[in-house]
């Protein structure tokens, strides 16, 4: 396996890494200004045990989440010199902006940890917006720079040199729209919903505790709010990849041939040599409908490019359809959590759903990697999307699988730590009594 | 000018990093280093005042390299090839000294978890300022090569020559010297811990002497082009003044004027940084790599440029109350 290789798994594997922690520094603060919000207007000290525990969780991810965040920075830099050289000008931009968002957030996620006793309680909740509010906009920013991989904007190319540069369009390039909606929405569903599976885990075991009681009422709350809006915003990312990005669509889509027309298909096992896609599901005519609101719309096919351009198919249609499933399934507890808060509350006397909830706590992670799998690997051969190939950025650096194993190892290791230290905090949860001293 | 400017915006990330950030690398060498009667409570001391601030203090090396890639980019490019081994040793420490931190502060507080985080916290404070000191160190040899924007000189150029070495040293050095300083004023109300970092401060601040000796006279021929540097008119004016900060320092600790000790290291380390980057310029990476050479497009740094005021609007008042929450109580 070629050096390549290892710097594209090194690349994909800390990305992994990262999303899960930058995901959980969107959504969990959120839940922790909620909880504390909660406990200000009404008074009850459950929210504010609930706000504590909440506020520790966050302060282990948020770490594991910058440390990993910073080797990104360096190792866009370490594997991409090639990408970076050229691009740094273009896309660097909103990395500053994010480098400022993160400034906001390690600021105030200092004050809100550990000032507690320091400041009057509204200032307190104050600093933990800003912690939440900070988190979208880091995201924001920094989807915005993939965004501009998958629709380049805002330069010129002029005798192979980048001219003409306006990194004010490349920030708000076609792609950054649906990216950034789809991405701060993926965020808070899927943290509500892994929130959600830890404490209905709980309550299965303690039905009467309060203390998991409300924090499965304000996950769930961001959980359903969320997930509705996620599965519409998946359908503008896949209009607009249908526009932006033909060769990723009919990947996603595991269309080979040019169609009038078009059917949806699901699951099924793409062959590239026979360029047909065997055993699938198939909708006549769905795909179509779903891109173009028409029947007999033309959708394109992979036939139409050079077989050297076409992505992993198999990779991006399973993955894909992975991402699409998990969404649906949410959506479907999510009809039931709230059918159930509705007519028949409360949500813990029913442990049917409450099992479902356990089992659908990584579903938001699953689609959250799956997405991202359809996004980068779909836009390959390219790494700017019909500009650079990815092999032209790689860095010279031989022996890459040394760092690719190092870091491996160590994203291994510290993710069996930070489960155990998150399984340790909430084994040390309070029971039916919400009175507990306070940690 | 905006080439200029872009590059001294770096610089001024990269002292804040090594006032704040490398303050923290030194106290989880003290960390590692804590021994005697008061092991225990120098360790909690330590924590207390890094566990608020850590990661702010951090985001300024994350900010060094944003404008780093965005201000000149081809120099990045440069940089994170010839340099690849020494900065993937980097971010190794980083990634285990801030997960072991944070974890060694969450974990059971008894048990042998507790030990293992602070030997892993103390090795990676160690491993990380060495390895900066030894990249700083590495652009100035004249060893790494660039041929039509490709580095031709390999991955193990300029940064394991002496010099380079000795730069590494020297950085572990400052970033002690400093954090003892610090903790003297952190210790305030606890006369005993005071007096053990006051003593640490005093002897690593000397050891810093012959380190520096070392590296003036590897640059003679491990980085001529900054030794040229340093002897230049301005030379002994800087030189000068940073002997003055570090023997006043020196003194205001023998004195116990803690807070005076406190702004004379910090200006020290300023203008220890500041000189650096006089001999260095124009060169990024000695000799090929310019600030002008490298340098972005102006409307990129013009852009770049807003955003870090319109950045530093939010963030001063931000970092100015952080500071206020936390360390306030021992100013006088
Ligand atoms: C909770 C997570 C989650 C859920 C339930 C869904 N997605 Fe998604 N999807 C993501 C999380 C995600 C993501 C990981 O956040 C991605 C990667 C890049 C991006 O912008 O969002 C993504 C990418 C992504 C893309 C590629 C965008 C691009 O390359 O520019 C498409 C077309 C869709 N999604 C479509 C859908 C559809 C039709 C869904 C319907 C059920 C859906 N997603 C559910
Ligand atoms: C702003 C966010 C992101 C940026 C700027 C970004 C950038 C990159 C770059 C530069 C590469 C290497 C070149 C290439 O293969 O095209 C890459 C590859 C990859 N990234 Fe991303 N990425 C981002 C988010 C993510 C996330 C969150 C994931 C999560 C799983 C991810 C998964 C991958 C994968 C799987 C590859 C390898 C693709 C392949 O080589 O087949 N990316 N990304
Ligand atoms: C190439 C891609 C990326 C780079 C270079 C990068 C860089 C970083 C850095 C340096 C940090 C640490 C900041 C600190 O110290 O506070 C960080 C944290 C964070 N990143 Fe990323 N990141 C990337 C991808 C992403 C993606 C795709 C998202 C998705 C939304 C994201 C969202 C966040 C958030 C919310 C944080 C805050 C820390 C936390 O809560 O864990 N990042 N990132």
């Amino acid at each position: 396996m070629s050096d390549f290789f290892f710097a594209r798994s090194q690349m994909a594997m800390s990305l992994a890494f990262h999303i899960v922690f930058a995901a959980l520094g969107i959504g969990m603060p959120l839940l922790m200004v909620m909880a504390e919000g909660a406990y200000l207007r009404t008074g009850r000290p459950v929210y504010l045990e609930l706000s504590k525990r909440w506020a520790k969780g966050t302060a282990i991810l948020f770490a594991v989440g910058a440390v990993s965040g910073t080797v990104l920075s360096f190792e866009l830099g370490l594997l991409w010199p090639g990408f970076m050289g050229k691009a740094g000008a273009i896309i660097g931009m909103p990395f500053s902006l994010e480098g400022f968002a993160f400034f906001t957030e390690a600021i105030f996620i200092g004050v809100y940890l550990y000032g507690r006793s320091r400041l009057p309680p509204l200032l307190h909740w104050l600093s933990g917006a800003v912690v939440a509010i900070s988190g979208v906009f880091s995201g924001i920013f920094v989807v915005t720079a993939n965004a501009w991989m998958n629709a380049p904007a805002g330069f010129r190319i002029v005798g192979g040199k980048f001219t003409e540069i306006d990194p004010v369009a490349a920030m708000f390039n076609p792609a950054s729209f649906h990216e950034v909606l789809h991405m701060t929405l993926a965020a808070f569903a899927a943290t509500g919903f892994a929130v959600a599976a830890v404490h209905a885990f709980f309550l299965l075991r303690d039905p009467a505790s309060l203390f998991h009681r409300c924090a499965l009422g304000l996950a769930l709350a961001v959980a359903c709010v969320s997930i509705p809006l996620q599965i519409a915003s998946g359908d503008l990312s896949a209009r607009a990849v249908g526009r932006l990005q033909p060769a990723k669509l009919a990947a996603m889509e595991a269309i080979y041939r040019t169609e009038d027309g078009a059917p949806l298909l699901i699951g099924g096992i793409p062959d590239d040599a026979a360029r047909t896609t065997g055993y699938a599901l198939v909708i006549p005519h769905g795909l179509s409908l779903l891109l173009a609101d028409s029947a007999s719309a033309r959708v394109t096919g992979l036939e139409e490019y050079p077989r050297k351009d076409w992505p992993n198919v198999r990779i991006v249609h399973w993955s894909f359809d992975l991402m699409v499933l998990s969404g649906f399934a949410m959506l479907a507890l999510a009809g039931w959590s709230g059918w159930i808060w509705w007519r028949r509350p409360p949500l813990a006397g029913h442990p049917w759903l409450l099992r479902s909830l356990v089992a659908a706590g990584p579903l938001g992670f699953l689609a959250i990697e799956s997405g991202w799998v359809v996004t980068e690997v779909g836009r390959q051969p390219w790494i700017i999307y019909n500009v650079m190939r990815t092999e032209e950025a790689v860095t010279p650096l031989p022996g890459i699988a040394v760092p690719f194993a190092a870091f491996t190892v160590l994203y291994v290791f510290l993710a069996f730590v930070v489960v155990g230290l998150l399984r340790h905090l909430f084994l040390e949860t309070p029971g039916a009594d919400p009175q507990l001293p306070s940690a | 000018m905006l080439p200029l400017a872009t590059a001294v915006s770096l610089l001024l990330s990269l002292i804040l990093y090594a006032l704040l950030g490398g303050a923290d690398f030194g106290g989880g060498i003290w960390d590692m280093l804590a021994f005697g009667p008061r092991a225990a409570r120098q360790r909690k001391l330590i924590a207390g005042a890094i566990a608020p601030i850590w990661e702010a203090n951090h985001v300024w090396l994350i900010l060094a390299v944003v404008v780093l890639f965005t201000g000149f980019p081809a120099g990045f490019a440069v940089m994170m090839t010839a340099l690849n081994i020494p900065i993937t040793a980097m971010l190794i420490g980083i990634v285990l000294r801030g997960s072991a931190f944070i974890f060694r502060n969450y974990d059971s507080q008894s048990g042998p978890g507790q030990r293992h985080w602070s030997t892993v916290f103390g090795i990676a404070s160690i491993l990380t300022p060495f390895s900066q000191g030894m990249i700083l160190g590495a652009l100035a040899t004249g060893q790494i090569r660039v041929a039509d924007g490709h580095v031709s000189t390999g991955f193990f150029a300029g940064w394991l020559t002496l010099y380079a070495l000795a730069c590494g040293m020297f950085a572990l050095g400052l970033f002690a010297f400093l954090a003892a300083t610090y903790l003297t004023l952190d210790a305030k109300g606890q006369p005993d811990l005071q007096e053990d970092f006051r003593r640490r401060a005093i002897w690593s601040g000397i050891a810093l002497v012959p380190i520096a000796l070392v590296v003036l006279l590897a640059s003679r021929h491990g980085a001529p082009e900054m030794f040229q540097g340093l002897t230049r008119w301005w030379a002994p004016l800087l030189f000068g003044a940073t002997g003055l900060c570090g023997l006043g320092a020196l003194g205001a600790l023998w004195r116990r004027l803690f807070a005076a000790a406190r702004a004379a290291a910090a200006g020290q380390v300023t203008l220890i940084l500041f000189g650096w980057s006089l001999a260095q310029y124009p060169n990024l990476v000695t000799p090929d790599v310019t600030v002008e050479n490298t340098c972005a497009p102006e409307t990129t740094l013009r852009l770049l440029l807003l955003a870090l005021g319109a950045g530093a609007l939010i963030l001063l008042p931000s970092l100015a109350f952080l500071f206020r929450l936390f360390k306030g109580d021992e100013r006088h």
